[in-house]
């Protein structure tokens, strides 16, 4: 199943982002969750974003980007709802490499975006605990 | 104190400069007809034989070498004796992955030693000094050529190589050093590093330096003799020369004075291959007259220059030449060390990137900054930024094992590297060497 994030490659320097958000915004495209790396020259944007093919039309050749899978687990915004997530992902031996969070519509439903080094046992173990996970389509709001 | 090292022949007359170099020229070409198949075909190939050659005006009938022909014939192809007779290598950049080596028989090194003796003279050296050579050694010339000098001068000589400045200046005010040997730039931050350390210019006991390796700037010259209260003068060599010596500065400091009676000069137009006159300036080309195991005739040296044969008023009959004014190809001094683009694409298509770079050179605190900025392909992109560090650090290796010195590098993303008229500018020298 698994959700589709956008990795922007960026310089690091004034305008760079600016400009990357003006694009997508312009388009009429929301943006879900976000997060910036950041290196001492560059950075790497990541985004979910509401329509992931027509921001890639967007980006097309003018920005070097990737698609990657990666793993939205719903969670109840509030203290003590993350860790069940992962201490079920530690039990699987699941490394995860990165991770941050979004709000949802409802006023108490989070998501929390993780890269994982598999995607497929991460979503069936975190389903058999009862844990629900994102696919694309319910992005699509 | 002596002004000379070898009097007799510094300051011989002109007559017998020429007729040592006739004498030279002719057994060189026999030696280099009969042991250097390489050079012996190029000869053929303009129908030339030895006895065409009766008298240096006919040295321009001869075939040129350039770093080409070495890339060519490395790594034995140019030697002039048995491996046997020689004793030492040295090695410096070549334009793509192979580098140049040259041999030394013996006497070879003793002629070149000469040399960098009669610079050390020249600068007011004698064995009542202590010479402080801070050039590397190793591989490059530098190093080995003034410590071989100073030897031979009978000079205290402190092989320090280049680095560690801390323990530079320890020794350089303990055993109270008078000559400095090393790369300008070099130079430089060391007076700058004394200063910081709240010596004065006054404090150290330094009378005269001896800098090459890199171009350099009159003006650069004037703040180091400034900051480390010497006089400063140029030194010019190459490796396919044997190293620093082929020419020095003495204390008119008006051009360096090219050892004739071992080096023959021409002074050619870098497209056409003719031989200039006296006074315009041209590619440098030089004849080794009597080096044995690496016997180059007409090398390129690719450095634009121009002769001055009036004479001087330090006595040396030798003619003089300027301070190098650019380069007829596009190698670049960096850290004292010869780089050539074309080494970069190299290692930039072995490691699996199409080679869209440019390289940046400034000069921070009187040391060269060496940046290399290298496109990425889509298909190399990785999300993870470990990926990327990983790429930058390995790209950085594979860079400095080639290179001899290590640029930071910088991954950026396709099309970002500018092109002038569709052709990218591969190179941005910020640094004022000229």
């Amino acid at each position: 199943m698994a959700i589709t994030q956008l990795s922007v490659f960026l310089m690091n320097q004034p305008g760079a982002l600016v400009e990357v958000i003006r694009s997508i915004s312009g388009a009429g495209i929301n943006i879900r969750a976000m997060s910036i790396a950041e290196a001492n020259d560059f950075g790497i944007l990541r985004i979910i974003v509401s329509d992931t093919d027509a921001v890639c039309s967007l980006l097309g050749d003018k920005y070097l980007f990737s698609r990657t899978d990666v793993v939205a687990a719903k969670m109840s915004d509030r203290s003590g709802a993350l860790y069940p997530i992962l201490t079920v992902l530690n039990e699987a031996n699941i490394n995860i490499e990165y991770m941050y969070a979004f709000t949802g519509s409802g006023s108490e439903e989070a998501y929390v975006v993780f890269r994982v080094n598999d995607v497929k046992t991460a979503e069936e173990v975190l389903n058999a605990n009862g844990i629900q996970t994102l696919s694309d389509e319910s992005l699509k709001l | 104190m002596k002004k000379y090292y070898q009097p007799e022949i510094e300051t011989a007359p002109r007559e017998r400069i020429l007729e040592i170099q006739n004498e030279k020229l002719l057994k060189q070409v026999r030696h280099v007809w009969d042991n250097v198949p390489y050079y012996r075909d190029l000869m053929m190939r303009k129908g030339l034989t030895p006895d065409d050659i009766r008298s240096v005006d006919d040295i321009r009938k001869l075939p040129f070498l350039s770093k080409a022909d070495l890339r060519d014939a490395y790594p034995y192809g140019l030697l002039g004796t048995d491996l046997k007779n020689c004793v030492r290598i040295h090695s410096t950049s070549g334009t793509t992955g192979k580098r140049v080596v040259a041999f030394y028989t013996q006497h070879d090194i003793d002629l070149w030693e000469d040399c960098c003796a009669r610079a050390i003279v020249a600068a007011g050296g004698s064995e009542e000094d202590v010479v402080q050579v801070c050039y590397g050694y190793g591989l490059f010339t530098g190093g080995s050529g003034l410590h071989g000098g100073s030897h031979k001068v009978g000079c205290l000589t402190l092989p320090m190589s280049s680095g560690n400045t801390d323990r530079q200046i320890q020794f350089m005010m303990d055993l109270e050093s008078t000559i400095l040997c090393c790369t300008p730039s070099y130079a430089a931050y060391i007076g700058e590093a004394l200063k910081e350390q709240g010596y004065k210019p006054e404090d150290n006991k330094l009378k005269a330096g001896i800098f090459g390796a890199e171009p350099w700037t009159e003006e650069m010259r004037r703040e180091i003799e400034k900051s480390l209260g010497i006089k400063a003068y140029d030194i010019y060599g190459l490796t396919e020369t044997s190293g620093p010596g082929v020419a020095y500065e003495c204390e008119e400091q008006k051009g360096m004075h090219i050892n004739e009676d071992h080096f023959y000069a021409e002074i050619i137009d870098p497209d056409t291959g003719e031989v200039l006159p006296d006074g315009t300036v041209g590619e440098l080309v030089f004849t080794a007259l009597d080096k044995e195991a690496f016997p180059l005739l007409r090398y390129r040296t690719r450095d634009l220059c121009v002769l001055d044969r009036t004479p001087c008023s330090c006595g040396r009959t030798h003619v003089r030449m300027a301070k190098p004014m650019g380069r007829s190809d596009d190698m670049l001094i960096i850290r004292g060390v010869n780089v050539f683009p074309s080494q970069i694409e190299t290692v930039l298509l072995k490691e699996g990137y199409t080679p869209n770079y440019q390289i940046v050179l400034d000069r921070e605190r009187n040391t060269d900054t060496f940046d290399v900025y290298v496109e990425v392909s889509p298909d190399q992109f990785s999300d993870l930024m470990s990926q990327i560090q990983k790429m930058e650090k390995s790209l950085e290796s594979a860079l400095r094992t080639m290179l001899g010195i290590g640029p930071k590098v910088h991954l950026v993303a396709p099309k970002t590297i500018t092109r002038s008229e569709g052709k990218a500018v591969r190179v941005i020298d910020k640094r004022k060497l000229h």
